[in-house]
């Protein structure tokens, strides 16, 4: 044991709220809407006028028994809203309709972390506070903007399974790619269609119990909650180590500086009355509305990295990178599409290496702006396993492709980079070099192996890349009678 | 003076009588329009301006009820037209909708009349607690008549209004309806549409008829029963509801919970509920003994119950899009100074009640434990049902009661709610007719007695039919109410 006392391990559960990409909110007619100008999306509903009643959305349910059957969620066979009461001007009827004894989802998984519940329920009003503070303490003014009020919003709790901010950021990845996958919600952060909290605590390395948790909220991606939980790690360890005692706030990261400020402590917090909805009644799916949940589900991230790694033989990390993002795993399936002849392992590694390092290089290009399609990549990759191009000269022609667009073919015939097939011709080149290079032939003969190096170079040279470096040293062994 | 050819008559008569072009619609909007202007009950909130409403009848709706006016309990949100479900704190709000029930009456061709007082967000039994000052019975203008839609009893026993609607939430229908002499039904809970009721309980919460007589009930109970996709909890009376036409009680079974209805009943009013009993027998009925062993429990978890879903329901009033604001230094004073100005004492107390048994900790010694009450009671009625067709009690334990009489006394006041309540936690259709007058326990003018005829859910026909042959036996003449006592 060390002076600091006995070595600490974090404990991290996390809290998604996912807007579901419905047409409409989830109790009322309104249009689902983004960025439209503010209050234009609203009735006498969602807007909480005396006398209205809330009826479900359909399809709000529907995508949440997707979300349930893709967590391998154990799905109630009645599920019941409840009212959450809290007074604040985004919430217009002073309680938001949310699940809570009896959520539509109960225990699953996704990869290695355990779905604790996922639940139904909607959004608040946006507000807006008028003031150099841009809170609402010490605002001139606050505006709400009710067309976000009712949205329909499923929220995803975990177990406090994870142990790290890089896990926390690699999972919520997956989770995310999960659910986009599934076609029911955009899970654009910096939108706020997915927001996600995450709850930390620290504990002795070893130990089962729980310590006090700190939330922080409402971060816009998974890399400054990445950040932003290493850092409230750190902050627990320091606190504990110097005597201190973790207490139980709300907090937010500033990723612009790393720092860590109080929100509120749960002193304040609300007791939310939680009551049983008497406006709506139990949502008891159909055994027809469940099949449809299950039986529509797509190849999810985590089935298909398992597939690729297994059956195509896609080296793991590269499996896993293409499986997280659907629209990289379309491009690399694609690419395959191309040739029968590309083997997938070698596909996935220019797909995730060579070109997804050129995008980052030039201006840092998104899959989605990129001048290259699947078939493109595809013949460039089919050029280099049928030895028509060297590797090096596939790298020049993809930088051409990813800056202007254009066919890899034509660049090939263009840049004359199509590699000397004729052994006749490329024999010639090999004993002209080895002529006007005397010295190294000399060294390679009296047993110098190394030495073919500068042949192979001059070759090269002369051949501009164009000559396949195997096919060259053999050659050249062959010429100076090795 | 309003023509009496239309304002004599009951709602079905004046309907048929607009059917047969013996008289036209306008000319009954206008008798009414004139009746209600002379409201000296305190009965109408607002009442339609007579130059639109008159342009506004549909000249081509036909049917039973086409051309026949109709008053609203100020509960009915109606678009523009002003809405304050009797409080401060609703003030000038007039709502961006028309409730579903106020629709259909419209679309059957019936004009809207005005908007009547209650008692403020139908908390209450006898109108007092109104912000805009207590209605007085026609019966006996000291005393009240009976809540919450007081006011709706009063103008149609006053004479101000042909038919109008209430709602029910542990009575409200049903009390004042017995207090002024008038037929009052309560359906089943889902029976119509909620949709722009301002919801004090919304799983009690009910609307239905206030009329002169049990065909009147009747007919606009089948014209607002049905589902509404607007409101997921309504579901609608299958095969829906026709005037009855039923002369004879025989073999049907009325019980009779005994064990209930015991001391609290005034002697006149126990008198002129065993005269019924008699006439159910002539008519062939029988009557039996029946327990509801946990019905003395009813007011009890109602005012857990009914509280509690009221604070949730009335925590919308909070100054920001609608109603009244009174400002403050920051939210929270914005909040407390609009709720605490626009809100009455028995809306408060109720609020402050309900907040409490829904607290963390609390939420299962009362809220939890009321629902289980709940549940028992709705059990009782089941193994009731079983044996007997109906459950057959006084509507009320006393009739019309002094102003003033019970304001200081919650309890006392919510006693009147002891054999109204556990229908409305059942969820059954209960009707109150008038059975005869009886003088109050302490003395003064004879006023109306209710009896209170209960079914199984959705037999709200079955209860009609029976509610009408007992109604012509009695042959009650409410014509002293009619000419006012004022």
């Amino acid at each position: 044991m060390s002076d600091n006392g006995p070595d600490m391990e974090a404990v991290i559960g996390l809290e998604i709220h996912v807007q579901l990409s419905t047409e409409t909110k989830m109790f009322c007619g309104c249009r689902l809407s983004f960025g439209d100008e503010p209050n234009v999306h609203t009735c006498p509903i969602c807007l909480g006028h005396p006398g209205v009643l809330p009826v479900p959305n359909r399809r709000a349910v529907e995508y949440a028994l997707k979300i349930g059957a893709a967590l391998e969620c154990e799905i109630a066979a009645r599920s019941i809203f409840h009212r959450k009461n809290y007074f604040y001007p985004d919430n217009p009827k002073a309680y938001q309709i949310s699940q809570f004894d009896i959520p539509i989802a109960g225990p699953g998984r996704l990869g290695e972390v355990r779905i604790h519940r996922a639940h139904l329920e909607e959004d608040a009003a946006k507000m807006i506070h008028v003031g150099s503070s841009g809170r609402i303490q010490g605002s001139d003014a606050s505006m709400v903007d009710f067309n976000r009020a009712g949205t329909p919003l499923v929220e995803i709790v975990t177990e406090p399974d994870l142990t790290s901010g890089a896990q926390v950021r690699e999972w919520g990845q997956l989770l995310r790619a999960t659910v986009k996958q599934l076609g029911v919600s955009n899970v654009n952060m910096e939108e706020g269609s997915l927001r996600c909290d995450a709850n930390v605590s620290i504990r002795p390395v070893g130990s089962t119990e729980l310590g006090t948790k700190t939330e922080m909220k409402n971060m816009n991606s998974f890399r400054y909650i990445e950040r932003g939980v290493e850092a409230e790690i750190e902050r627990q360890k320091q606190l504990v180590a110097s005597g201190g005692r973790v207490i139980q706030e709300t907090l937010h990261f500033d990723p612009s500086t790393g720092e860590l400020h109080s929100l509120r402590s749960k002193e304040e917090s609300h007791d939310y009355r939680y009551l049983p909805e008497p406006d709506l009644v139990a949502i008891a799916p159909t055994p027809e509305m469940l099949a449809e949940a299950v039986g529509s589900l797509p190849e999810l991230p985590a089935a298909r990295a398992e597939r690729y790694a297994s059956e195509l033989g896609v080296q793991e990390g590269a499996a896993q990178l293409l499986s997280v993002e659907t629209e990289w795993a379309e491009f690399f399936e694609g690419v395959l599409a191309t040739d029968e002849a590309i083997e997938p392992r070698v596909a996935a590694n220019w797909v995730t290496g060579e070109f997804a390092g050129e995008l980052r290089r030039q201006d840092d290009q998104s899959l989605a702006d990129s001048k290259v399609g699947p078939a493109e990549l595809g013949s460039l990759v089919a050029m280099v396993s049928a030895k028509r191009i060297s590797h090096g000269s596939a790298k020049a022609v993809l930088e051409t492709m990813v800056a202007e667009g254009s066919d890899p073919e034509a660049i090939v015939q263009q840049q004359g980079l199509e590699q000397i097939s004729d052994s006749g011709e490329l024999e010639k080149i090999v004993e002209a070099a080895i002529e006007n290079n005397p010295k190294p032939a000399e060294q390679v003969r009296s047993g110098n192996e190394k030495a073919i190096g500068a042949l192979v170079g001059a070759v090269m040279k002369e051949t501009r890349g164009r000559a396949d470096g195997g096919e060259v040293t053999r050659l050249l062994r062959q010429a100076l009678g090795l | 003076m309003a023509d009496d050819r239309f304002t004599s008559a009951t709602a079905a008569g004046l309907g048929r009588l607009i059917a047969s072009g013996e008289v036209s619609a306008e000319e009954s909007l206008n008798a009414w329009l004139e009746a209600a202007s002379g409201d000296s009950l305190n009965a109408y909130l607002w009442k339609a301006d007579p130059e639109s409403a008159v342009a506004g009848v549909d000249r081509t709706a036909v049917g039973p009820l086409a051309g026949v006016p109709v008053a609203v309990k100020d509960i009915f949100c109606t678009e523009g037209v002003p809405t304050t479900a009797a409080s401060r704190i609703l003030e000038g709000y007039r709502p961006p909708y028309t409730a579903t029930a106020v629709s259909r009456m419209a679309a059957a061709g019936t004009p809207m009349l005005g908007k009547t007082n209650m008692d403020e967000f139908a908390m209450g039994s006898s109108n007092e607690n109104s912000a805009y000052g207590a209605v007085l019975n026609p019966w006996d203008t000291g005393t009240v008549p009976g809540g919450s839609s007081g006011g709706s009893a009063a103008a149609v026993a006053g004479g101000l209004a042909p038919w109008a609607l209430g709602t029910d939430t542990g009575g409200s229908i049903r009390q004042p309806a017995a207090l002024c002499g008038i037929v009052g039904l309560k359906p089943t809970y889902g029976a119509i549409s909620r949709y722009g009721m301002i919801a004090f309980a919304s799983s009690l919460d009910q609307c239905g008829p206030l009329t002169l007589d049990v065909t009147d009930a009747a007919v606009m109970l089948g014209a607002l029963e049905g589902r509404d996709l607007m409101d997921s909890t309504s579901v609608g009376i299958e095969g829906g509801v026709t005037a009855p036409t039923a002369e004879r009680l025989d073999g049907l079974v009325f019980g009779v919970p005994t064990e209930l209805i015991g001391e609290g009943v005034e002697p006149g009013v126990k008198e002129v509920f065993d005269r019924s009993i008699e006439q159910i027998e002539s008519l062939g009925g029988r009557i039996e003994e029946i327990k509801l062993p946990h019905a003395q429990h009813g007011i009890s978890a109602y005012y857990v119950l009914a509280p509690a879903e009221a604070s949730t329901n009335l925590s919308r009033y909070d100054g920001v899009r609608y109603g009244l604001r009174e400002d403050g230094n920051d939210l929270v004073s914005m909040y407390e100074e609009t709720r605490g100005t626009g809100f009455g004492p028995e809306v408060k107390r109720r609020i402050m009640l309900g907040t409490y048994a829904l607290s963390s900790g609390y939420y299962d010694a009362y809220y939890g434990r009321a629902q289980r009450v709940r549940t028992m009671i709705v059990r009782d009625f089941d193994a009731a049902f079983a044996g007997v067709d109906f459950v057959l009690t006084p509507t009320s334990p006393s009739v019309a009661f002094g102003l003033g009489e019970k304001t200081e006394d919650p309890w006392t006041m919510y006693l009147n709610d002891l054999f109204t309540v556990p229908m409305s936690l059942a969820g059954i259709p209960a009707i109150s007719i008038p059975g005869g007058l009886a003088e109050p326990a302490g003395g003064g003018n004879a006023l109306p007695v209710g009896i209170q005829i209960a079914a199984p859910a959705f037999g709200e026909q079955k209860l009609v039919e029976a509610a009408f042959a007992l109604e012509t036996a009695i042959g009650f003449d409410g014509s002293p109410a009619r000419s006012g006592s004022e």
